[in-house]
């Protein structure tokens, strides 16, 4: 598939928006949906629509394998061990709440730590914080180091006998930065803690093997890689979720209930209460197939590697323009940045009107703004239907939206 | 000039530009030339709240009339703020809690705005009838 052909099978990429064509920048916030996605989503409402699991009538069996084929694309799309270590939740979000929520009932105690990194997304930080407040646990912040990256030798030292788990990013949705996720799970690993990555922009950019990167838990939500909204997964080694009590009551995850007491369903189905989203679940296999056939693309690739080359080289040479989140070789091509002068909504504002969609504001990040010492930044993400006409654009738009506004 | 001809003036000034750009442009030039705001008046209580930039208007009142000085570190909100208070300095208390500020909707302005910028708009309104009725 060549890039044209990528875009071609994005229908909505053709809208334009104020006449001009649409240049859509804000992929890390959630990505466009292949028109195999739609027609999946569709194909289910029109034709498969049951609920599942329970029912013995047709449509329900057809709904049911739907929604298990599903599971068995994620397992094989992270290479978990088995399917069961695969949980559906409506997002990274949930699925972080769910870990916060059951890992800490069972294994977080008063006096114990949590330690989350200063790049943490607002989703990766709250759950934590409700935990400690509902435990008597105390939050610890990993820093990271000064181009953004997380380290090992940082995190060995903040760890101790009373740390119970580590809350990380694969890679910041602000700083666009990979961290090296294996080596961090090695270091808590050896000081016995076990580790949950937060996946919501790493599953998009890398090859993710939970086995190989060896994390307890990989949280992430499938509308950011090309999926439906309000699909999530949640990887949790069967050790962890064995040993954790359900989140939610109801639905499937019972084995029985009686008044004298209820006992649970088996993973997975003990943290899946309720009516599950059995119409989206299923997009993430043609979502995950387009993932997987486009991440090994030379074509994609090379057109990436030109995108990453010309903005990088734009935002570090241009003095008005501060790039936060620098290190091309660990870096994916989502830039955050502050320019002199320039307020980020104002750049925003006029970049719209010129058709490019950016993201601007604190990205759900307040802590990560804080540390950077900014109000908000101005963030341009790219997917690989994004073209290396679109980053000049974009840069030309930027240059001229700087002219009005400094 | 009174109230109803200087927001005629606006709407049709406003009118003079057909692309959003060109009025966003204009906006920004209102923006550069508003009046100096002491930085010692950038208080809490006089930034405005529901604006995702920072936002500060203050009033005074002198022979019956309030005059609006006001501004932010976005230079968009900066004009928008500079265009409200250009058409309400001045005026009694009366006028201005008596006025409906349909002339924003006239040009367009609230619509053309992102949600958090146009929830800010409708959040300057309410704090110059606030202040016109109630005084601080």
């Amino acid at each position: 598939m060549t890039v044209p052909e990528i875009r071609a099978l994005f229908p909505i990429l053709d809208t334009p928006v104020y006449g001009k064509p649409l240049v859509y920048l804000d992929n890390a916030a959630t990505a466009q949906r292949p028109q195999a996605v739609v027609d999946c989503w569709k194909e289910l409402v029109e034709g498969a629509n049951a609920n599942i699991h329970r029912a013995v009538h047709h449509l329900a069996a057809q709904a049911t394998d739907a929604y298990e084929g599903a599971r068995n694309r994620v397992q094989s799309f992270i290479n978990a061990a088995a399917r069961e270590e695969i949980v559906f939740t409506s997002g990274a979000t949930a699925s972080i709440n769910l870990v916060a929520f059951s890992y800490g009932q069972a294994f977080v105690n008063q006096g114990d730590e949590v330690v989350v990194s200063a790049c943490e997304h607002h989703s990766n930080i709250v759950p934590w914080q409700m935990l400690c407040e509902r435990k008597g646990a105390t939050l610890r912040v990993l820093e990271p180091n000064a181009d953004g990256r997380l380290d090992p030798e940082t995190l060995s030292a903040l760890l101790n006998e009373h740390t119970k788990i580590v809350a990380i990013t694969h890679i910041s949705n602000v700083l666009g930065l990979v961290n090296p996720v294996k080596e961090l799970v090695a270091v808590a690993h050896k000081a016995g803690v076990p580790v949950l990555v937060d996946g919501a922009q790493g599953i998009v950019h890398e090859k993710v093997d939970v086995q190989d990167l060896d994390c307890d838990f990989y949280a992430f939500s499938g509308h950011k890689v090309y999926a439906a909204t309000g699909t999530g997964v949640l990887y949790g080694k069967r050790k962890w979720l064995e040993a954790m009590p359900p989140y939610m009551g109801g639905g499937e995850m019972i084995e029985t209930v009686r008044f004298s007491g209820t006992t649970y369903a088996r993973l997975p189905m003990k943290f899946e209460a309720g009516t599950q989203n059995f119409n989206a679940a299923p997009t993430l296999v043609p979502a995950l197939d387009f993932a997987d056939a486009v991440r090994e693309n030379p074509a994609v690739k090379a057109e990436q590697q030109a995108i990453l080359d010309v903005v990088y080289k734009k935002l570090t040479e241009d003095q008005r323009i501060i790039l936060y989140g620098t290190g091309k070789e660990n870096k994916i091509p989502l830039f955050s940045f502050a320019v002199k002068g320039a307020h980020h909504e104002d750049l925003a504002l006029i970049l719209d009107k010129m058709g490019v969609a950016v993201r601007s504001g604190q990205m759900c990040a307040e802590p990560l703004m804080d540390h950077l010492g900014v109000t908000g930044l101005l963030r341009a993400s790219f997917a690989p239907y994004n073209t290396v006409e679109e980053a000049q654009y974009f840069l030309k738009s930027l240059d001229k939206a700087i002219g009005m506004l400094v | 000039m009174s109230l109803e001809e200087k927001k005629q003036q606006v709407i049709e000034d406003f009118s003079l530009y057909e692309e959003w750009l060109d009025k966003y442009e204009y906006l920004i030039e209102l923006g550069k030339g508003l009046d100096a705001f002491p930085e010692e008046k950038k208080t809490e209580d006089r930034l405005i709240k529901g604006c995702q930039s920072r936002v500060w208007l203050d009033a005074e009142e002198r022979d019956g009339k309030l005059y609006f000085t006001a501004d932010s570190d976005a230079i968009i909100t900066k004009g928008i703020i500079s265009l409200l208070i250009s058409v309400y300095s001045g005026r009694t208390r009366e006028e201005i809690a008596g006025d409906d500020f349909g002339f924003v909707a006239q040009i367009g302005l609230k619509e053309n705005l992102s949600p958090t910028r146009a929830n800010g708009l409708v959040s300057m309104i309410e704090t110059i009838k606030k202040l016109a009725e109630n005084g601080r």
